[in-house]
């Protein structure tokens, strides 16, 4: 095994699913079944992905594989160097570990939606939309520069928007498609800027390169705070791709695209790319940029979780709970938590595509009705589909012996440990909460879809459990939601391969004063550019001292939870309706997803249209008068110039032609033909001329 | 009172004169010819007179016998144009014969 082979097998897996794109989208019209290349595309790219993921393990695990070619180059004349813009790859665990994921879940979302999207008239076009996301997405996930990086965030940007978008003839599809890509260039067009300064400051995209010049002393502008600015300002990428507050609004509306493709996209990979993103640049945060984002984080974790707590949608409640999960994500990244943080992306991962997937199932068996309140008592018709469905709502309540209960309570965990360290404690009393909302919200839509009679007696009695490829990957996936693939004990993850010796610690390159204390060299001698602040002794002391208490809140506000909704919705303890009429205020606010929308609409969305209007009226009447006022001018100058060349150039040279016509009437006078006058002329004037020669 | 150089010379002006009076105001074109020799004929007796008078010798009597051949052999090939005239355009009127004109 060579380091190269990895490189190769990783150019492969790229290209691969690009290759499918093509081939199904210029075949797709004309064949019927091009959609089978594609298929068989992916599942040659899922397989080359374990293969990727075991060599990386086995043979490369403390290693870092990269590799870089120059794409252009500038030359400088003045001082003979030369500035390169380079593509390259980077491969470690982190990487491997993600495009495994990434290759799997769009492996088995491919495969559901051969069922799923049987008879649709656009059916190939899907599959190839499908083989470009994973393309980009593989892209992201394999650089090793973050122009690159940006290319590709871009490019899943685009495949967002065309599957969000993919039954177009529906105004909302196409207004929420429209709505993704803007809310998502909002956040783009800071991420452009940090990549700027970056660029500005170090010349070279390479995040390693970056990195190096960081550790050295360089920054931005020689201080700190344009460090923090520029990770913000990288962050907001995050904030727009991975849906965080206040740019969530975006993925509750993708919704309108198919369910394979909310799992797909909008829940288990690209929106955890933002994710991804900050686990790439975490080496360059300094305290100041990771309060902000585990500030942003525990919004986005807190204020979804209250919507998805009355939303009658089933996407919608997912959605909402894919912005929460999202936020508890980015919110260990604020808070240090950097291993749980990526572990849970792949959990959740995971879990949460089963879950779309399994709604996706319901949704298909109810023809297309997506309104809970219609269902109910479906765990009878469709049993598959219910335990998977139940299996990883566990996981994403983090009860133990789940996948979920690893990653979710490890980062509950680090936020005790970190309000210890450095005080902040709203991050554990905000995680607490939005644990209690979860099991609660999770719960409760499984009651109320699966329990009990159904509502909808004429759907209900078509329902029907889905096909094999439907219920093969929630089978697949709620698997991989035990614990057993992650650890050998289930209430301690930290003794699992995956985190003791899969997921890389971070190393930080920032400045020592402007890091959190703990965080600091000074506390351990080890930290440094090999070592990293996790292994110090008193991070690990705050983390064994918070474990077993953290544990035991997660468990007891999890059970909490899903204790309420049986009494809620099972066993109808307490009258919804009437609790609803009671704190009508705050229920009507958590229906209406906080008013963020109307919100926006009144500020941001009506005073870019008031602006727009000024520019149109600006342009109709300013800028158009001065085109019409040189139009005009031009115009009666030209008339002027006609006028002028019509009458006196032509007067002149008729002039010129009449007085010479004039003449010659009045000298044919004398021409008269008469030998004897011309004789009389000749004498007259040789009398005259002797006159005056005399 | 004996005859000088002025009075031939007089003489020859009004022949000359004459000449030219018939030249310019007759309509006959045989007529203008008769006006051409009487203006060579002035011509010729101005010749004579400064021979006579003047220290010349010989040469102005030659000239006036080579003007009198001269005028003969004109004489015959302005009638031959005139009858040529006649007969292309059936007159002898100077004033009709405007053929240049334009």
């Amino acid at each position: 095994m060579h380091e190269s082979t990895v490189i190769n097998l990783s150019i492969f897996i790229l290209f691969l699913p690009l290759l499918g794109f093509i081939v199904t989208l210029l075949l797709g019209k004309k064949i019927k079944s091009a959609y089978i290349f594609e298929n068989l595309v992916i599942i040659v790219t899922f397989l080359s992905s374990v293969y990727l993921l075991f060599s990386k393990l086995s043979f490369f695990r403390t290693t870092k594989i990269s590799s870089e070619l120059e794409w252009f180059g500038f030359n400088n004349f003045i001082n003979s160097t030369r500035l390169s813009i380079n593509l390259g790859f980077m491969i470690d665990n982190i990487t491997a570990i993600m495009l495994f994921v990434v290759a799997l879940i769009s492996m088995l979302v491919h495969l559901y939606s051969i069922e799923y999207m049987k008879g649709d008239e656009r059916y190939n076009r899907y599959f190839a939309y499908l083989g470009i996301f994973t393309f980009s997405m593989n892209g992201i996930v394999l650089t090793n520069n973050i122009l690159m990086m940006y290319i590709f965030w871009e490019l899943v940007g685009l495949s967002s928007y065309l599957l969000i978008g993919f039954w177009f003839e529906k105004k909302s599809a196409a207004d929420a498609s429209k709505k993704a890509f803007i809310v998502n260039r909002i956040g783009d067009l800071g991420m452009f800027a940090g990549i700027l300064i970056l660029f500005f400051t170090y010349n070279t995209f390479s995040f390693d390169k970056i990195f190096a010049s960081i550790n050295s002393g360089v920054l931005p502008f020689d201080s700190d705070f344009w460090l923090t600015i520029t990770g913000i300002l990288l962050f907001c990428g995050a904030i727009g791709k991975s849906a965080q507050f206040p740019l969530h609004v975006w993925l509750p509306d993708a919704m309108e695209g198919p369910t394979p493709v909310s799992a797909l996209i909008h829940a288990a990979t690209m929106v955890a790319a933002g994710v991804y993103l900050v686990v790439r640049i975490f080496g360059l945060l300094t305290a100041d940029a990771m309060l902000f984002i585990g500030i942003i984080g525990m919004l986005s974790a807190f204020i979804p979780a209250t919507i998805a707590l009355t939303q009658n949608d089933i996407k919608k409640v997912l959605a909402y709970s894919t912005v929460s999960q999202l936020g508890y994500m980015i919110m260990a990244l604020g808070i240090g938590a950097y291993q749980f943080a990526f572990f849970h992306l792949v959990t959740h991962a995971f879990f949460k595509a089963a879950l779309f997937l399994g709604s996706g199932s319901v949704i298909h068996a109810m023809h297309n009705e997506q309104d809970i309140r219609n269902m109910g008592g479906l765990k009878k018709k469709m049993p598959l589909t219910y335990w998977t469905f139940v299996i990883s709502s566990l996981a994403i309540s983090g009860i133990p012996l789940t996948s979920g209960f690893l990653s979710k309570d490890g980062i509950i965990a680090s936020s005790v440990a970190f309000a210890n360290l450095t005080g902040h404690y709203l991050f554990t009393v905000f995680s607490l909460i939005v644990a209690l909302l979860t099991a609660f919200y999770m719960f409760r839509l499984i009651i109320i879809t699966f329990h009990g009679e159904p509502r909808d007696h004429h759907k209900f009695e078509h329902a029907h459990e889905s096909p094999f490829l439907m219920v093969m990957p929630l089978i697949l996936l709620s698997g991989l939601s035990i614990f057993i693939w992650y650890t050998p004990n289930p209430f301690n993850s930290e003794q699992g391969w995956v985190l003791s010796k899969w997921i890389e610690k971070p190393v930080l390159y920032t400045p020592e004063n402007s890091r959190y204390d703990f965080m600091k060299t000074n506390y351990n001698k080890e930290i440094g550019v090999e070592h990293s602040y996790l292994e110090s002794d008193i991070y690990k002391e705050a983390m064994h001292s918070a474990h077993y208490p953290a544990m035991i809140l997660s468990e007891v506000v999890a059970i909490l939870g899903i204790l309420l909704a049986f009494i809620f919705y099972q066993w109808k303890k307490v009258n919804t309706d009437l609790l609803a009429n009671r704190i009508r205020f705050l229920y009507n606010f958590s229906l209406n997803k906080w008013y963020f929308d109307e919100f926006y609409h009144k500020t941001f969305v009506a005073f870019t249209i008031g602006i727009s209007k000024l520019i149109a009226w600006f342009d109709s009447k300013v800028i158009d008068g001065i085109v019409n006022a040189s139009a005009f001018l031009t115009k009666n100058f030209s008339f002027f110039i006609g006028n002028f060349d019509k009458y006196v150039i032509d007067g002149i040279v008729n002039f010129t032609a009449y007085f010479n016509g004039f003449a010659g009437l009045l000298v044919r006078r004398i021409q008269t033909g008469k030998v004897q006058s011309y004789l009389a002329f000749v004498i007259f004037s040789i009398v005259i001329l002797l006159f005056i020669f005399k | 009172m004996t005859v000088g150089l002025t009075h031939f010379l007089v003489v020859s002006t009004l022949l000359f004169s004459m000449g030219l009076y018939a030249i310019i105001t007759r309509k006959n074109a045989i007529l203008v010819l008769m006006g051409v020799e009487l203006i060579l004929n002035s011509a010729n007796i101005n010749f004579v007179a400064f021979s006579r008078f003047g220290n010349f010798g010989y040469s102005g009597h030659l000239v006036a016998l080579f003007v009198i051949v001269l005028a003969a052999a004109e004489a015959a090939i302005a009638l031959a144009i005139v009858l040529n005239i006649y007969k292309n355009l059936s007159t002898v009127n100077v004033d009709e014969i405007d053929n240049l004109r334009d």
